[in-house]
Order: C-alpha cells, then sequence, then structure tokens
C-alpha cells in the first residue's frame, strides 16, 4: 500500500449513545472510483461525515489513514487542507456571504503558500462555472440561500472543482437532480477523475454510475461492509434489491 | 522640556488603542458645581450666553435622576470623583512638541492630521480628551461655504447658529446625561452644510480619551441647510484602564427640506479586561431631525467597544416625506453590556423608517435591542420596516430585544421582524470542511450575519469594520 492510498480500517462510530459503524473496514487505492450502496439507516452519511470529521459524531475505534496519516483526531478544516472534500447531500445555507467570498476564502485556506491571485482565482472560477453551466450572477449570490436542489448541488461540484482535492467523498450528491443536472454534475465529476484523485460515490441509485464509473462497489449494511464487487453488482442490487444480501448474511447483519 | 515623555506605552496587545499618550496636561480638579462649570467656560473664553446656558443645564440636571431602566447593571458613579476638563497643556516653549506628540498618538490611530499626509477626500476634526487639537482640510471647505469646526470655534465664530440651533432637537433636560452634558460639555465638532451643496468631502471626526479620571462630553451639531448632503463620520478610541471613564455625548442633527445627512460610527471605546475591569461607560444621545419636507437622516453604527452602552440614534420624522434610517451592528464580549437600538417618531405624512439591528454577543456578556416606533395621529400614511436580528456565540453570553410600537394613524403600515440565532454546528461544519478554521469560519458568519449594515458605511470605513470586527472575534471563540 501507498501513502496516497485511503485506508478506513476497523472503523468504529457513534452519534450521542448510538452505534452507527460498527468496524468498517475500506481501501481505496489512488486514482480509484469506489461506490457505496446500502439502504436507509445504514450509516452511509455517517460514514462521508465521519471521514470529514462531524463534531457529532465520535470515533470509538478503528482509522482512517490519508497520506501516511491517521486523521481521526484532525479538525476539519484540517483534514480538508490535507485534501479531502466531502461534497454534502445538504449543503447549508451562510446568508451575507457570496459564493466569490467564500471560494476566495476556501481556496486561499486550502492552497496556503500556493494561493493565487485574485485574477488568476477569478479566470479559473468563470471556467469552472462555465463548464459546469452556471450562470455568472451565482458569484453574487449568497452561499446556497435560496438556492434550489439542483443549485446547491452544482455548487458543491463547483467547489470541489476549485478545490481539488485528492480524495473525495459525495455523498448521495445524485438525490433529487434532474438529468440534466446529473449530466453536469458528472462532468464536472469526471474533469476530476484520474490517477491523483480517488473518489467515493455514496449513492441509492444505479443511474449516476453509469456516468461516473465505479471500479469497485460495497454495500453497507448495519454499521459493516458486508459486500464488495466489480461494476456488475450494481445491476444486481438494482434488480433484487437489499434483502438477498441480509439473507445471505443472516441474522448478523439484520437491522 | 521638563514634565514631558514622549513614549507611548502599548497596555495589551488584544485591544491595539490601550496605549496612553504621556503628556503633560491642564486639567481643572475633579468635582463638580457651578463654580467647575464657570472654570470651564472660562477656560473656553466663552461669551456670557453660554456660560447661563451651562448654568441652566446644571440646574436643572441635579434635579434629574440617573436613568437606571435599562438592561445593564454598574456601580453608582460618582460625579465628584470625575475630571470635567483635561486638556494638552501648551505653554509657548513646548507648543510645538506638543502638537508633534499629539499628531503621533493620532498617527497611531490611524488619523493622519499633517495636511501632508491627510487622506484625499475626507477632512479630520480630532479630538482629544477635552479638547479638538486639530481640523484638517478647513480651507477647502470654506470655499464651498461649508464650516466645520470645533463646537468650541463654532461659539465663537457662528454663535447665531450655534444659538438657533443647539438642543433644539435634544432639549438640555431631555434625560439625565443630556442634562449633564450641556451643562459640562467641553467640546466636539460643528458642521454647516450650505443651501444646495452636496459636500464632496467625507467629514469625519475622532475622540480620544487619555487622561486618567476624566469624563469624554462630547457635543456635535451638524446643519444640513435645504437640498444639501453630507456624510459625517466619528471614531473613538481610548486607553486600557482599569478604572471605569464616562462618556456623556450628544450629537444633534438638523436635516431641512431635502437635505440628507449620513452619520457613521465606529465606536471602539476600551471595552474592560476579561473580569470587566475597567472600560468606558458610553452614555450617548444621538438624535436627528428631519425638519424639511423630503429630508432624510441616517444613522449607521458599529458598536464593538465600552464596558457599557446605553446608546438610541434616533429621528424625528416632522417634514412630510422624510426618510429616517437606522442600521447598526453592536458586538459585545467578555463582560460588556451593550442596551442600544433607536427611536423613530413619525410626525409628517409619508414619512419613511426603516431600522435594521444586528447583535452579536459573545463571552458572558449582555446584548439589548430597544427601540421604539411611533407613529403620531399627523403621520398619514407613514411606514416602518423592522429587521431586528441577533446571533449568540457560546452558551455563556445573552440577547434581548424590547421593540415597541405605538400607531395612531390607521393608515400607517409597521412591520417589525426578529430573529435569534446561534451559530448553528452545521455552518461551522460545513466551512471548516472547506479548510477554513474555526476563527475565520466564526468570523465568515458574523460577517455575514451583519453584512446588511456593513454596506451603508463609506467604502474604506466598511474595510475597516469588518477587520476589526474579526479583531474583536479572535477572542471570542473557543
Amino acid at each position: 500500500m501507498s501513502d496516497a492510498d485511503i485506508k478506513i480500517v476497523n472503523l468504529h462510530a457513534r452519534c450521542e449513545e448510538k452505534a452507527i459503524l460498527k468496524g468498517v473496514n475500506l481501501t481505496i487505492n489512488q486514482g480509484e472510483v469506489h461506490a457505496l450502496m446500502g439502504p436507509n439507516g445504514s450509516g452511509k452519511s455517517t460514514l462521508s461525515n465521519v471521514i470529514m470529521g462531524h463534531p457529532s459524531y465520535e470515533v470509538t475505534e478503528g482509522e482512517i489513514w490519508i497520506k501516511g496519516q491517521n486523521i481521526v483526531e484532525m479538525e476539519p478544516d484540517e483534514r480538508a487542507r490535507l485534501g479531502i472534500f466531502l461534497a454534502f447531500q445538504y449543503p447549508v445555507a451562510i446568508p451575507g456571504v457570496t459564493v466569490a467570498k467564500f471560494l476566495k476564502s476556501s481556496t486561499d485556506a486550502t492552497l496556503g503558500e500556493k494561493k493565487k491571485s485574485a485574477t488568476e482565482f477569478l479566470k479559473e472560477l468563470r471556467e469552472n462555472m462555465k463548464f459546469l453551466e452556471m450562470n455568472e450572477a451565482f458569484l453574487n449570490r449568497f452561499l446556497n440561500d435560496g438556492f434550489s436542489g439542483g443549485e446547491k448541488k452544482r455548487m458543491e461540484i463547483l467547489q470541489m472543482l476549485m478545490l481539488k482535492p485528492c480524495f473525495a467523498v459525495m455523498d448521495e450528491t445524485d438525490s433529487g437532480l434532474d438529468i440534466d443536472a446529473l449530466q453536469v454534475v458528472s462532468k464536472g465529476v469526471n474533469k476530476l477523475t484520474g490517477p491523483e484523485f480517488s473518489l467515493l460515490v455514496i449513492t441509492h441509485y444505479e443511474r449516476i454510475l453509469k456516468h461516473i464509473k465505479p471500479d469497485h462497489l460495497h454495500v453497507l449494511i448495519d454499521g459493516k461492509i458486508v459486500m464488495t464487487g466489480g461494476p456488475e453488482l450494481v445491476k444486481e442490487l438494482e434488480e433484487k434489491g437489499y434483502d438477498w444480501i441480509r439473507q445471505e448474511f443472516g441474522q448478523e447483519v439484520l437491522v | 522640556m521638563p514634565n514631558l515623555e514622549t513614549d507611548s506605552k502599548l497596555v495589551t496587545d488584544e485591544y491595539k488603542y490601550g496605549f496612553e499618550t504621556l503628556i503633560q496636561s491642564d486639567a481643572l480638579p475633579k468635582g463638580l458645581n457651578e463654580d467647575t462649570i464657570r472654570a470651564i467656560s472660562a477656560k473656553k473664553n466663552e461669551p456670557q450666553w453660554m456660560t447661563d446656558w451651562r448654568l441652566k443645564a446644571y440646574r436643572r440636571w441635579q434635579k434629574m435622576k440617573e436613568p437606571r431602566w435599562a438592561d445593564v447593571t454598574y456601580p453608582p458613579i460618582d460625579y465628584q470623583d470625575i475630571c470635567y476638563y483635561s486638556a494638552p497643556k501648551r505653554d509657548g516653549a513646548n507648543a510645538e512638541a506638543i502638537d508633534e506628540e499629539m499628531a503621533r498618538t493620532f498617527e497611531r490611530l490611524g488619523v493622519p492630521l499633517h495636511e501632508r499626509n491627510a487622506l484625499a477626500g475626507v477632512a479630520v476634526d480630532a479630538v482629544f480628551d477635552s479638547v479638538s487639537v486639530a481640523t484638517t482640510q478647513k480651507e477647502k471647505l470654506a470655499e464651498m461655504g461649508v464650516i466645520f469646526c470645533s463646537i468650541t470655534e463654532a461659539i465663537h465664530q457662528h454663535p447665531e447658529l450655534v444659538q438657533k440651533y443647539l438642543s433644539s432637537v435634544v432639549p438640555v433636560g431631555d434625560n439625565f446625561f443630556a442634562a449633564l452634558n450641556s451643562a459640562v460639555f467641553t467640546d466636539g465638532s460643528f458642521v454647516y452644510v450650505p443651501k444646495g451643496l452636496r459636500c464632496p468631502i467625507e467629514l469625519s471626526t475622532y475622540f480620544r480619551i487619555n487622561a486618567v479620571d476624566t469624563g469624554q462630553f462630547e457635543r456635535t451639531l451638524i446643519i444640513a441647510d435645504e437640498g444639501s448632503y453630507v456624510s459625517y463620520i466619528e471614531g473613538c478610541t481610548a486607553p486600557s484602564r482599569d478604572r471605569n471613564q464616562l462618556h456623556a455625548a450628544v450629537v444633534e442633527l438638523i436635516a431641512l427640506e431635502g437635505a440628507e445627512i449620513k452619520y457613521s460610527t465606529v465606536q471602539n471605546w476600551y471595552a474592560g479586561d476579561d473580569e470587566g475591569r475597567g472600560g468606558i461607560y458610553n452614555f450617548v444621545t444621538k438624535r436627528g431631525h428631519c425638519r424639511g419636507r423630503k429630508s432624510k437622516i441616517s444613522w449607521t453604527q458599529v458598536e464593538v467597544g465600552s464596558a457599557i452602552t446605553w446608546k438610541y440614534p434616533s429621528v424625528i420624522l416632522e417634514g412630510d416625506h422624510s426618510v429616517g434610517e437606522f442600521y447598526s451592528v453592536a458586538f459585545t464580549n467578555k463582560k460588556m453590556q451593550a442596551d442600544t437600538g433607536t427611536k423613530m417618531i413619525h410626525v409628517g405624512a409619508n414619512t419613511r423608517s426603516t431600522i435594521v439591528s444586528k447583535g452579536i454577543s459573545a463571552g458572558h456578556s449582555r446584548n439589548s435591542y430597544r427601540g421604539l416606533v411611533q407613529i403620531l395621529p399627523s403621520a398619514a400614511n407613514a411606514r416602518n420596516h423592522t429587521q431586528c436580528d441577533s446571533m449568540l456565540i457560546g452558551s455563556t453570553c445573552s440577547a434581548n430585544t424590547y421593540p415597541v410600537i405605538e400607531c395612531e394613524n390607521e393608515t400607517a403600515i409597521t412591520e417589525h421582524e426578529a430573529t435569534t440565532s446561534k451559530i448553528s454546528e452545521e455552518q461551522m461544519f460545513y466551512i471548516m470542511s472547506r479548510g477554513i478554521d474555526e476563527e475565520s469560519a466564526t468570523s465568515l458568519v458574523v460577517n455575514g450575519f451583519c453584512r446588511d449594515v456593513f454596506k451603508e458605511l463609506p467604502m474604506e470605513f466598511s474595510v475597516e469594520a469588518i477587520k476589526l470586527l474579526e479583531i474583536k472575534l479572535e477572542h471570542s471563540v473557543g
């Protein structure tokens, strides 16, 4: 294993007193795209929040290794500066803070020494917005404030393009998107995919996986990854649902 | 050069204006009686009518009680333990050195007084303790017919204007602190903008309290004649000291027909230490009078200092179609207490007022909004919109709002919106997940929250205000 791989080892996490993740093991080699599926309540969003360091979740056991560092004790901003990105399922609004101001602050913070001049930054931002078919008027809107579901998701991908993470988690980015928006979002993600970028796509639906092709697919049930397969598994899940997996794994994985 | 040290010392890093200028001052002994008032008046070489006016105010004050209805607590103030007059001592030989020292103090505060360094487009009146020490760009303003000078100078040079307008908006007996100010006020700024002139220069006064146990009682009077416009800015700082100091100002604005006055304040008096020791008691009466038709008065305040703030910049909307505005950001931290807001008194028909108040409390502070919207029977079709938002940082502070609406004309429309929020964990997590640290994330949320007010400030001032709030927030997180 190289330092550039992402390795989650025996991860246990809880929210308040409730144990949600019960020993997740997952390795994403550098440059790979992995998909994570699973029924509601299985812990998918918890995993994404724990990877990013949400303060409401407590890691009780296990490790998350990225760039040769175990990040479980790090603050969310330190993780972001290490190159981790989370595309939120429900991005929150920050009233009074414009998209331009927010993106400048976040790119300056993550790029550190390498931060760009305002002109370079704006040029890159405009290019990315054009690529994601976003109107320039977005720059002066307040972040996620009054945005439609689709606009919020595009904004997440725009941030991802600007921050250029080495590892991104997309938490149900496809939920609630129409076909056109889904295509735009996928196009944005595929602009980043390559040998320097690892991705974990969390989803309920196979359709996004037609646009963003996973190398591996995992099924999370009751806080554990119970099945791992290749792209062919997507179709099987779509057709048969999760029950057959539950049956196969018996009592242990029943919710 | 005896008794004169030119070194200043920085008392605390956190409050970078906390240094003291070591300078010999010409001060009256502590205490207040009719002789004190006569002495102040004599020091300023005032005409008899002014002395009489002061004495009348003093007699009135003696019969008044200190207001205690505000949501603030502090020990009794001993009005005999305050020095009511302190001026930098200038006697022949060292006068120039003193002037240099004053200029250096103000440079350090970011207020250049030398004409050669003066900011283009801004004229400054600098008030040090009890006196105005310099006013810049006077000649340029005089050419346009604008009078911008200290109130002391105005009393001598323009007595007819002072007599006509002084206390015409805030009567001598308006309240305890206004009466006290009328009796002992020492300096402040005077502005007169002639008919039809849009003053192209921002007028600015910088108030500095330096001497120990000295109260600052400034008096500002601004008159915008028919069809004129003026933008006025005030800034305030004081050294960090462990004893409280009193600042009781009176500001009166008069807008005649079609005139507009924009008054902006960034108040950064020393706020006391973590334990609540020291800091300025900021008890201020500010009121504007839209006297003529279609006149407009707009108050914008950013209040980030003072141990206690008691301040309600108000507008009397007498002229038909006149407009009053109040935009406020009040930030409290540590053990600061702020009780601030506004009064909009609608007298004329078709008068409009807007109130936007943003209160942010952190530490162990207490932050209250108190507002009155009064629609008199004569104010047909009056309109008011009030937006009053509070934000809490941490769990040991508090925010209160006391809005009152009194409507006596059924054609009037008033709207009141209020929110109280905590910076949410989800907002913080979201921003931090983009690489921004906790302090900067807090500051981003707070600046966003205050945006509607900051955008009302003159450009450079708005940048300053945002920076200032960032510095203040640095010590409130975690």
